[in-house]
């Protein structure tokens, strides 16, 4: 229920934008996530973008699990 | 694909399992609350990963699977009224009620159609004006603004015969009526990453506060359920509990605000009806008044008879934590996803579903 994944804006129009995941297109409503731009990723849920990804966090994240790989190894 | 892939590196999965292993010193359990994360957690053999150290348990977190039986039955009677069309989320469509389902209804004549979104139930509404279309609101915070968001549209576009039976529940509230039962010992939660989408990480804060019970939001891959429950070990070895999101790229301290906003412009807090748990004061959402020509309760009054509860079924205790789906006499006996008894065992998020499709590949 609770399911909702990572698609790309790719263009917008009023309440409603174009998605893009791994080649398939959806209009998705954004009325939850009106900052959204293209170029963005939003959590798709039911037909409704619910939340716009933060590129830097993911990227923060990302450097986390390299410095968590890191530090395992010294031990 | 991006925001997915980069979070399923087997090598960093077992990096981290390593260091949650080296960090826990004591045994303690976890509960997911989230049907979602239970699926990935024995899909990916997280189990399996983290020390003996570390219990995890299934918790409330599958919408279908606490819908009370009552509920269900409302739904379905609904569907025997004339001139009515039922639009529902699939996986509510097997779920048995007390006589019925709504699948067996649908064979039996009522006209019963899911749809992958409310914006679909707004369309039928819309192409068949001379009938009466209502949606079952089912979901936790994640789906209830877009529920909200079709009412605010069917307004807009005036579209006088759509009507949503809300169900719909929120989270922190049953995670206390939980805890305060004492039924399960947690020490610490993998809270929903999609509901904290929504909702933000500040309404889990009475948790580590008053419960001294650790809080870590998760995403859903893999790396994110192992970082999540590195967060926890850590939170709980240190004996210092509190609310950390380990979901950075999807959820903010505030949640989304325009979602939320949305949400309270129409529908209120009031009492839910939780299976297994009962009648939560603070638990559900409600249409408001001004809203109320949309609200399914108020427009179709159906009258019941008391509900019956599938012999021998423990979804009621398995939404609770407190038994887990092989400890049911009917799991995998009786109860298959093929013959499902409860809930549990319907849903893709259920526990006895995850459990049938998973469990036994953790001893290979």
């Amino acid at each position: 229920m609770c399911l909702a994944v990572p698609v790309k804006v790719v263009s917008i129009d009023g309440d409603a934008a174009e998605t893009e995941i791994g080649g398939v297109r959806r209009w998705v409503s954004i009325v939850l996530t009106p900052e959204v731009e293209v170029g963005n990723y939003v959590l798709l849920h039911t037909g409704y973008a619910i939340g716009v990804l933060d590129e830097a966090e993911a990227e923060e994240t990302l450097k986390l699990f390299e410095e968590i790989l890191d530090l395992s190894e010294i031990r | 694909m991006k925001f997915v892939d980069e979070y399923e590196n087997a090598e960093l999965a077992r990096k981290l399992a390593l260091r949650i292993t080296n960090h826990s010193s004591r045994r303690i359990r976890l509960m997911e609350f989230c049907g979602g994360h239970t699926h990935a957690i024995l899909r990916y053999g997280i189990r399996q990963l983290v020390p003996e150290t570390v219990e995890m348990i299934s918790g409330p977190g599958c919408p279908v699977c606490v819908t009370a039986t009552a509920d269900l039955d409302k739904a379905i009677a609904m569907a025997q009224l004339p001139n009515v069309i039922i639009t529902t989320f699939g996986d509510m469509m097997r779920v048995p009620s007390s006589y019925s389902s709504l699948q067996l209804a649908k064979a039996e004549g009522a006209d019963i159609r899911i749809v992958y979104s409310t914006i679909d139930a707004i369309e039928i509404a819309r192409t068949n004006p001379e009938r009466s279309v209502i949606f079952i609101g089912i979901g936790f915070e994640t789906t209830a603004p877009t529920i909200a968001a079709s009412l605010l549209k069917a307004e807009q576009e005036k579209i006088t015969n759509f009507y949503i039976l809300s169900l719909n529940k929120i989270t922190p509230p049953v995670m206390k009526a939980l805890l305060d039962l004492g039924e399960v010992k947690i020490d610490g939660i993998v809270c929903p990453g999609h509901v904290s989408v929504i909702i933000g990480s500040r309404p889990y804060e009475f948790i580590p506060e008053n419960y001294g019970i650790a809080c870590v939001i998760s995403g859903f891959e893999p790396l994110d359920i192992l970082l999540c429950i590195d967060k926890l070990v850590e939170q709980i070895e240190n004996g210092q509990p509190k609310v950390e999101i380990a979901y950075n790229r999807g959820v903010r301290p505030e949640g989304n605000k325009k979602a939320l906003q949305l949400m309270y412009e129409v529908f209120e807090i009031d009492e839910a009806n939780w299976r297994g748990i009962g009648n939560l004061p603070g638990s559900g959402l409600k249409i408001r008044e001004r809203y109320e020509r949309f609200d399914a309760d108020k427009v179709f009054p159906v009258s019941l008879t008391p509900p019956k509860e599938p012999a021998g079924c423990r979804c009621g205790d398995v939404v609770r934590g407190a038994t887990t789906p092989p400890e049911c006499k009917l799991f995998k006996t009786v109860c298959t996803p093929e013959n499902p008894v409860g809930p549990c065992m319907v849903s893709n998020e259920g526990a006895c579903a995850a459990y049938y499709q998973y469990f036994g590949l953790e001893s290979l």
